[in-house]
């Protein structure tokens, strides 16, 4: 029993932080809609100002005093995010918004990195709260004690605020309808960075205040982000209260299924995250959301067509110079291409849905690893021979996403993004965590393709037929009846929905084939490294491919296969540079505010200005 | 008071308003006359700069209001009563009007929650329930009272007959003439031709994002073949 109960009380005490990062984080989203992913990196600020802060000022002011200043510096923090980098994509597609907030994240890792360097920093303990208190016989630190009375104070200062204040009514009514409240004199941009402020501040106060019993590293803002947004997403996007509830749910959880079943204690997250969303699609205390409502719909999208004669001329050239690369060049650089056009494929399978089919999956490397896993047990297990298990990896893939799709496109926006990215960190903690099947970190190794297909220069061949086969594909699905279709219930669900398409079914099936196609290349993947981590699972895969996606051109059938094409060509030579990740967000940034249209997109822009290309009617 | 001229506004690349032009007088009310899909709408965005008009100037009191954002245009004193209502349901009433509440101006009467409860009695019996479940007739009164929250000067009326019971639309035709009594300037956009006559003193009509009529009711009267061509009467 007094286990019980110290138990309980840790999980208590672990919500404080959760619950200050997830209700800033839906506050943030309720009123500007924007899913701010860096929102656990302005948590780790809040540590790394509250360590530097409380070495500074002495005694139990100094250090009550440090977490309240953390919270301050961070929320201007994030009031120079939302001018600078925010501003000028409110009005931007969704997907804009949120890669513009990955390069945010990367600024902020190289910017912690330069200052605070890399080492761990330990946070100290609080004045006066560091013994601990016995419990029906077990030991609680005071520290937890403190939080757990902390805690509903500022539940309830929040709660005062939003609903007793002018500032919070106007919070409620531009969460409903920021025009309208624009059109009635009130000034929208300050509403916007006041909540920026009061969301960031919060971030950085929940980074702050857990110093005590942890402290800060350069991971803890991807660490704590995953389990936000879980927070969030049970709770219900914007709802403070349901922020609380799920804040303490899954910090009850967490401490239970560490003590009890210690394995699975990251799966369970994703696990519960799933079962609310499935009976309660919109979370515990979620309100339903209503696409296009807050007038977010982009500039129409051109009409597809197939290549033309230049195009497909260029594409003919590339293809025999990739051919001819084996003759001309180095294993080295055969190694590299090999890199690329996996990667390409990968890419344009995430294209295939998030540009013609207008599904923001943020959790793509589930099927990319899944395919390579899939593959990598038949082989180390089974020992299926390659051809088969190669064929393996897109069969595996498909039906996980069969699987997964089925949950997921019942639900739109950023629901489903966060449920894609619930399934794919569910993927990700079983292959984590299931040691025994997996090999956990240590990954599984020697899976290499057979006898005829072995050596650098055969699979390059076999990855450039196999992969360019599957770019080629997926790009006449664009042109097929399915690509149309797609296209129809991207552009209106209930219109597509009028003329007879099943828009379930559509997405569904597009769905699958992105998995597949993206299993595919993990197929390509496993066999050519002879290995398979983890880290292939990662939410950082994901963001990835969709960063690649977007730096090629979103509205382009070819961005993904160009972004791809490019990063992995310059990554080689970036990831040498110390700071890199500081100028890969900024060009983030910088691609997202001043060329949207991405590479291809931009180029075509360019081409169509000086004559080149004939413009494209459209919308008589 | 308001001057538009050589007004251009766009839905993207279709051309809804060509080279619109009217004013309006302290003290008047114009009533916007068009069949569906006219403009009259997106006239009224545009004067609000919901919709930014692409060419044209758009002076209120002698400021060029074009190009400012929405919030500058309300905080000159120009308040939107929008058709669709856009009352915020999450809220009460007495919530929705406070969205609304600007400073008081020394130029225009000062509107206060318990002036409007006098006019809309309604409103007051259900101040403290949210938005969601009113009617038609009574959301009609919640999106003018909560624009009046703003002290306007210049008050934009879009279609406030539309869908609501015929004895509250006698009702909202008294609240006007009331208001104008008051000093208010209002343009009325109305596709129904009897309340429009009642209340305004004046008909601008436009088809196409063209204007096609401007002047008084009378005249209007003595043109039948211009009703019958513009207007779905
Ligand atoms: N958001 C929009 N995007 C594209 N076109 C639009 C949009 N809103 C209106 N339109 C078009 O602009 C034209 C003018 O519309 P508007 O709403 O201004 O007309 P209206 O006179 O107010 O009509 P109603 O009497 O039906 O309210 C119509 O042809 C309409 O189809
Ligand atoms: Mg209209």
């Amino acid at each position: 029993m007094g286990f019980f109960v110290a138990q309980l009380l840790t999980g208590l005490a672990n919500a404080a932080a959760l619950f200050l990062v997830a209700s800033g984080l839906s506050l943030i989203f309720g009123v500007t809609r924007i899913v701010n992913f860096a929102h656990g990196s302005l948590y780790m600020l809040g540590a790394y100002f509250g360590i530097t802060l409380m070495n500074i000022l002495p005694g139990a002011f100094g250090f009550w005093g440090s977490i309240v200043l953390s919270g301050l510096i961070v929320g201007l923090i994030g009031v120079i995010i939302e001018m600078f980098v925010l501003r000028p994509v409110y009005r931007a597609p969704e997907l804009f918004q949120l890669v513009a907030t990955f390069g945010v994240i990367l600024v902020i890792q190289d910017l912690a990195l330069l200052i605070w360097g890399a080492e761990d920093q330990l946070g100290p303990r609080a004045p006066g709260l560091k013994s601990v208190v016995r419990i029906l016989g077990e030991p609680v630190p005071q520290y937890d004690l403190a939080l757990i009375a902390i805690t509903p104070f500022i539940l309830l200062g929040l709660w005062w605020l939003i609903a007793k204040t002018r500032i919070g009514i106007l919070v409620r009514a531009a969460t409903q309808d920021r025009e309208m409240v624009g059109a009635l004199g009130v000034n929208q941009s300050w509403l916007f960075t006041g909540v920026f402020f009061l969301g960031s501040a919060l971030a950085g106060l929940g980074g702050a205040i857990q110093l005590p019993k942890g402290g800060a590293d350069l991971l803890m803002d991807l660490n704590i982000i995953s389990a936000v947004f879980v927070v969030v997403v049970i709770g219900g996007m914007g709802s403070i209260p349901g922020a609380f509830v799920a804040s303490v749910l899954i910090s009850v959880l967490n401490v239970f299924g560490v003590s009890y079943i210690p394995q699975s204690t990251l799966v369970l997250m994703y696990v519960v995250m799933a079962v609310v969303l499935l009976i309660r699609p919109y979370g515990l205390f979620g309100r339903e959301e209503k696409a296009g409502e807050h007038g977010q719909v982009g500039e129409p999208d051109r009409p597809i067509r197939p290549a033309g004669l230049v195009g497909r001329s260029f594409v003919a050239v590339l293809l025999i110079g990739l051919a001819a690369v084996p003759f001309l060049f180095s294993n080295f650089s055969q190694v590299l291409i090999t890199d690329i056009i996996i990667a390409c494929l990968f890419a344009a399978s995430l294209q295939f849905i998030l540009s013609t089919g207008g599904l923001v999956s943020f959790g793509h490397a589930a099927y990319f690893g899944g395919g390579a896993y899939a593959a990598a047990l038949l082989v180390s297990y089974t020992e299926t021979p390659m051809e088969l298990a190669f064929l393996f990896a897109p069969l595996a893939a498909g039906l996980l996403a069969i699987v997964f799709g089925w949950f997921c496109i019942r639900l739109s926006g950023v629901y489903f993004a966060m449920l894609t990215l619930a399934f794919s960190q569910l993927i990700w903690s079983l292959v984590f965590q299931w040691y025994d099947l997996t090999g956990g970190d240590d990954g599984l190794v020697n899976i290499w393709p057979s006898e005829w297909l072995s050596g650098t220069t055969t699979y390059y061949y076999f990855t450039l037929i196999v992969g360019v086969g599957g770019i080629i594909l997926l790009r006449h699905l664009n042109h097929a009846p399915l690509g149309y279709t797609l296209r129809a219930t991207r552009d209106s669900a209930r219109q597509a929905e009028a003329t007879g398409i099943n828009v379930n079914v559509v997405q569904w099936t597009a769905f699958a084939v992105a998995g597949a196609l993206a299993g595919l290349a993990g197929g390509l993947f496993v066999f050519s490294k002879g290995s398979i981590f983890p880290n292939e699972l990662e939410i950082g895969k994901s963001f990835d491919a969709l960063i690649v996606v977007f730096l090629g051109g979103v509205k382009t059938l070819s961005g993904g296969v160009v972004g791809a094409a490019f990063m992995e060509t310059i990554k080689d030579w970036l990831t040498r540079l110390e700071y890199w990740r500081l100028i890969l967000g900024l060009v983030i940034i910088g691609v997202v505010i001043i060329a949207p249209d991405g590479i291809v997109g931009s180029l075509r822009k360019v081409s169509e200005k000086i004559g080149l290309r004939r413009t494209e009617e459209f919308m008589k | 008071m308001l001057e538009i001229s050589g007004l251009n506004s766009f839905y993207g690349k279709a051309h809804i308003l060509s080279d619109l032009e009217f004013s309006i007088d302290r003290g008047e009310v114009v009533a916007l006359l068009g069949r569906n899909g006219a403009g009259k709408t997106t006239t009224m965005k545009s004067i609000m700069q919901i919709v930014r008009p692409r060419t044209g100037s758009i002076t209120f009191e002698g400021t060029q209001i074009a190009g400012l954002p929405s919030h500058k245009v309300a905080q000159k004193g120009i308040g939107y009563v929008p058709e669709e209502r856009r009352i915020f349901s999450d809220l009460t009433i007495l919530e929705n009007l406070e969205v609304g509440r600007q400073a008081p101006r020394n130029d225009t009467p000062t509107w206060t929650t318990d002036a409007l409860f006098e006019i809309f009695p309604n409103l007051y019996e259900r101040r403290h329930n949210r938005g969601k479940a009113m009617s038609g007739g009574e959301q009609q009164m919640l999106t003018i009272a909560r624009t009046l929250m703003g002290n306007p000067k210049l008050l934009l009326l879009d279609e406030p007959s539309e869908g609501i019971a015929p004895v509250i639309v006698e009702q909202m035709a008294k609240t006007i003439l009331r208001l104008k009594r008051e000093g208010l300037t209002v343009i009325i956009s109305e596709q129904n031709l009897h309340f429009a006559g009642i209340v305004a003193d004046r008909a601008v009509i436009i088809e196409s994002g063209e204007k096609k009529f401007d002047g008084s009711f009378g005249e209007l009267e003595k043109h039948p073949e211009i009703r019958d061509a513009y207007l779905s009467v």
